[in-house]
C-alpha cells in the first residue's frame, strides 16, 4: 500500500519539479539556459548583421538598377587597395580619431585627477554630474550648436573679431574640435576610476623617498594609470573614426570613412561593405594593442 | 588524444571565428538567382481609396501647410479622396531609388537619373494613363520620353522641369556671373575658396561636361551623359580643379539655405525652392536673368519629374488619385509657382494670375520658365542615368553609372 502511494505521487510531480530534475546535476544546461538569450542576441542580431554585411563585400553591383548580383569576386577589395582617394580618406580619419584622443586625453587628466585625489566628496559628486550631463542630451542637437557656432556669422568668429582672429570655420579642424567635444565624458570617467585605485599611501611613500611632484606623477601615477587612459582612448578613437554626422554638418566638403560607407550603400552596396571592412581592421589592432597595455581591467 | 580544447576558452573563440569566416566564404561564393522582375502590370482601374498614402518626393513638391500655412495642395486632396497623406524628402535620387527598394512607399516624384534605376530594377510599376484624366492636358514634349517611358510602356505622370540654377550673393561675388566659369574656371573660383557650394551628387559630373561642351569644343562632347574616356576624364579632371575652392558639397536644401544665410557659402549651384526661401528672407541673392531663361550662358543639367507608382504599393488606388490631383490645373499652376519651375499642365498656364499672393505667381509664369518652349529646353540637359551605350556611332564606350559613383568620391578626395 506504501509503495502503491509512493508511486501515486510520483506521477502526480508537478511540471516545475519535473523542470527542476532536468536541470539538476548539469550545470552546463543551467548556464546554457541562462546565457541563451543575450548570446543569441549578440551572435544573430548583430554578429549575424555583421556577416551579412561582410559576405556583400564579395559581391558585385547592376550599373543601371544598383541592384547586387552575386557573383563572388574580389573586385571591391582590389579597388579600395588601389585607388588612392579611399587610402587617403583612411588616413584622414584615422589622424582625426588619434587627434581627438589624444586632445581629450590631455584634457580629461587634469580633471579626473583633480577629482579623484583633490575633490573633497560633495564636490566629486557634483563633477560627475556636471560631466555626465553633456551625454543626457541629444547627439545631433550638440552638433549642431557646434555648426552654428563655427560659421561664418557664428559666435567664435564674432567673438575673436576684436583680436582679428576668426574661427576654424567648417573643415577638418572642426570635426577635431566637436569631436574631442563629444566624447571627452567618456575619456574622463575611465581615468577617474582608474586614479582612484591608485592608494594615497604609494603617493605619500614616494614623497618619503625623496621625489619631487613632478617625479612623482612621471614615476609613479601616470604608469599606474595609463591602462585607464587606454580604455578611455578605446571609447574616444573608436567613436570619432565610424561618425560621419558630425563631419556632414561642420565639414561639409571633406569625406572621412563613415561618410564614403554612406555614399555608396544605394549606389554600390558591395563596395561600401568592403570600405566598411578597413575600420574593422583599424579597430582590432588598437583592440588588440589596447589588451596587451592591460586596459581590459579598467573597462 | 583527446586535444585541450575544452578547457581553454580563447581556443573556443578562435574556433568560432574560423566557423564564421568558412561560413562567409562559401555563401560568398554561391550565386544566388537573381529575382526575375515578373513585369507587373498597371491598374486596370482605380476602386476605392484605402485611406493613407506614402510619398517620397522632392522638397517643396508635397506642401501641406507645415511650411507656410497658406500653401498647401495636400489637406483639400486629403478631403476629397480620404487619403492621408505621408511624405518623406530626399535630397538626391540615389536616396529616393534606396526609399523606394524598401518597399515601404506608394509612390515617388522622380527625375530621370531615378526613374530607369527603378524600372530596371523592378521597384516600380508602369502606369495606366487612361485612368489618369489630366494627362491628356499635359505639354506634349513630355510625354513618352525616354526617361518615362520604357519600350512604349508608360511608367509614370510628368510633374514639372527646371534647370538647375547658378546662384550668388551679390554682395560678395561681384565678378561676371553670365557663366558657370565662375565656379568651374580654377582662375575664377580661387576668389571664391572655400566658399562655393556644389550639389553633392556624381550627376554633377554632368555640369562639367556641358561646361566643357561649350568651352572644349575639340572634346566633342554632345550629350554630356553620355561621356567617352577622354570626355569623362576631362570633365573629372575639372571637377578635381574646383574640389579645393569648394566649402560646402550639398544634398540637404534647407542646410543650404542656412549656409547661404549664414555667409559660409556665397555662390554655388542650387535649386528654385532654395532661391526663393533666400529672397523671402530678405537675403541677398540672385540667379541668371529671366532674359536668359535663369540658364548661364552654356546651358544647364535640369530634371524632369515623374510621379511613378511603386511596384510593392499597399495604396495604389490612392496613388493614382494623387497623380490626377497633382496635374489637375490649380494644383499644377500652385506646386510650379511654389517650387519655381515649369508646370506639366498645358491648362494650368491660364491660372497663374488668379493664384492667392502666398504663392509669388507671376501671370507670366508659364512664358518666364519656358513652359510650352520645346527649343528652350535644348540648352538644359534632363538628369538621366548614364549607361555604357553611348546611344551613337561609339557603341558601348561610355561610362556607367557606377564610373560616375566611383569617380565622384575621387574628385571629393
Amino acid at each position: 500500500m506504501e509503495a502503491a502511494g509512493v508511486a501515486a505521487e510520483a506521477q502526480r510531480r508537478s511540471v516545475g519539479r519535473r523542470l527542476a530534475d532536468l536541470f539538476h546535476g548539469r550545470p552546463w544546461l543551467q548556464r546554457g539556459s541562462l546565457l541563451a538569450g543575450p548570446i543569441g542576441w549578440l551572435v544573430i542580431g548583430y554578429i549575424g548583421s555583421l556577416v551579412v554585411m561582410l559576405i556583400a563585400a564579395f559581391w558585385g553591383v547592376n550599373a543601371l538598377s544598383g541592384e547586387v548580383s552575386r557573383t563572388f569576386s574580389l573586385d571591391n577589395f582590389k579597388e579600395i587597395v588601389e585607388t588612392p582617394v579611399y587610402r587617403s580618406v583612411t588616413g584622414r580619419t584615422v589622424g582625426i580619431a588619434a587627434a581627438a584622443t589624444l586632445t581629450d586625453a590631455l584634457l580629461a587628466f587634469p580633471i579626473a585627477f583633480y577629482m579623484a585625489k583633490v575633490a573633497s566628496p560633495r564636490m566629486k559628486g557634483v563633477l560627475v554630474v556636471a560631466i555626465l550631463m553633456p551625454l543626457w542630451s541629444f547627439y545631433l542637437v550638440k552638433v549642431y550648436a557646434w555648426r552654428t557656432m563655427l560659421s561664418e556669422g557664428g559666435i567664435i568668429n564674432w567673438a575673436l573679431d576684436p583680436i582679428g582672429l576668426s574661427g576654424p570655420g567648417f573643415g577638418t579642424a572642426a570635426v577635431w574640435l566637436v569631436e574631442s567635444y563629444l566624447w571627452l565624458p567618456f575619456m574622463i570617467l575611465p581615468i577617474y576610476a582608474g586614479l582612484e585605485r591608485i592608494p594615497n599611501s604609494l603617493l605619500s611613500a614616494s614623497e618619503d623617498l625623496g621625489a619631487g611632484p613632478g617625479r612623482t606623477f612621471r614615476r609613479v601615477v601616470l604608469p599606474l594609470a595609463f591602462p585607464a587612459v587606454v580604455a578611455g582612448s578605446i571609447f574616444t578613437f573608436s567613436l570619432t573614426l565610424g561618425d560621419f554626422i558630425t563631419p556632414s554638418l561642420v565639414s561639409p566638403e571633406t569625406q572621412f570613412i563613415g561618410n564614403v560607407v554612406k555614399a555608396n550603400i544605394t549606389n554600390n552596396l558591395p563596395l561600401a561593405s568592403a570600405f566598411a571592412v578597413v575600420p574593422i581592421v583599424v579597430m582590432t589592432i588598437y583592440l588588440l594593442i589596447a589588451r596587451r597595455l592591460g586596459a581590459f581591467e579598467h573597462l | 588524444m583527446r586535444t585541450k580544447v575544452r578547457g581553454n576558452p580563447a581556443r573556443w573563440a578562435w574556433f568560432v571565428v574560423a566557423g564564421l569566416v568558412a561560413f562567409m566564404l562559401a555563401f560568398a561564393g554561391c550565386g544566388g538567382g537573381d529575382d526575375d522582375d515578373s513585369g507587373d502590370e498597371a491598374l486596370s482601374e482605380v476602386g476605392k481609396g484605402e485611406g493613407e498614402l506614402d510619398l517620397v518626393a522632392w522638397v517643396g513638391y508635397v506642401e501641406d501647410g507645415s511650411t507656410d500655412p497658406k500653401v498647401d495642395w495636400v489637406t483639400d486632396f486629403e478631403k476629397e479622396t480620404g487619403c492621408d497623406v505621408n511624405v518623406k524628402i530626399a535630397g538626391t535620387s540615389d536616396e529616393m531609388v534606396d526609399l523606394m527598394r524598401t518597399g515601404e512607399y506608394d509612390g515617388v516624384s522622380a527625375s530621370g537619373n531615378a526613374s530607369l534605376r527603378l524600372v530596371e530594377g523592378g521597384d516600380v510599376d508602369p502606369v495606366n494613363t487612361d485612368l489618369v484624366p489630366n494627362y491628356k492636358t499635359v505639354f506634349s514634349d513630355l510625354k513618352d520620353q525616354p526617361y518615362n517611358t520604357v519600350d512604349g510602356t508608360n511608367y509614370g505622370i510628368p510633374h514639372g522641369r527646371g534647370a538647375n540654377l547658378l546662384m550668388w550673393n551679390t554682395d560678395e561675388v561681384t565678378a561676371d556671373t553670365k557663366s558657370w566659369s565662375v565656379i568651374l574656371d580654377p582662375n575664377e573660383a580661387s576668389k571664391y575658396k572655400g566658399k562655393i557650394s556644389v550639389y553633392d551628387d556624381p550627376i554633377y559630373i554632368a555640369d562639367a561636361a556641358v561646361y566643357l561642351k561649350a568651352h572644349n569644343p575639340d572634346l566633342g562632347i554632345d550629350n554630356p551623359y553620355e561621356l567617352d574616356e577622354d570626355q569623362f576624364n576631362a570633365a573629372v579632371d575639372l571637377l578635381k580643379q574646383q574640389r579645393p575652392n569648394v566649402g560646402e558639397y550639398w544634398s540637404d536644401a534647407l542646410k543650404q539655405i542656412s549656409s547661404f544665410t549664414e555667409g559660409d557659402s556665397t555662390v554655388g549651384t542650387t535649386w528654385q525652392y532654395s532661391y526663393f526661401a533666400l529672397k523671402g528672407d530678405n537675403q541677398p541673392v540672385a540667379v541668371s536673368p529671366k532674359s536668359q531663361g535663369f540658364v548661364p550662358e552654356e546651358g544647364a543639367t535640369g530634371w524632369s519629374d515623374t510621379w511613378m507608382i511603386s511596384s510593392e504599393a499597399k495604396h495604389p488606388n490612392c496613388m493614382y488619385e494623387w497623380m490626377n490631383h497633382i496635374i489637375d490645373p490649380e494644383t499644377n499652376a500652385k506646386v510650379a509657382a511654389w517650387f519655381g519651375e515649369a508646370p506639366a499642365q498645358s491648362k494650368s498656364c491660364d491660372l497663374f494670375k488668379s493664384l492667392p499672393a502666398a504663392y509669388f505667381a507671376s501671370p507670366s509664369h508659364c512664358a518666364d520658365y519656358h513652359a510650352d518652349d520645346p527649343a528652350f529646353w535644348e540648352r538644359v540637359y534632363y538628369w538621366i542615368t548614364p549607361v555604357a551605350d553611348c546611344g551613337d556611332d561609339r557603341g558601348e564606350e561610355c561610362k556607367d553609372y557606377n564610373d560616375w559613383v566611383s569617380a565622384w568620391t575621387e574628385i571629393k578626395g
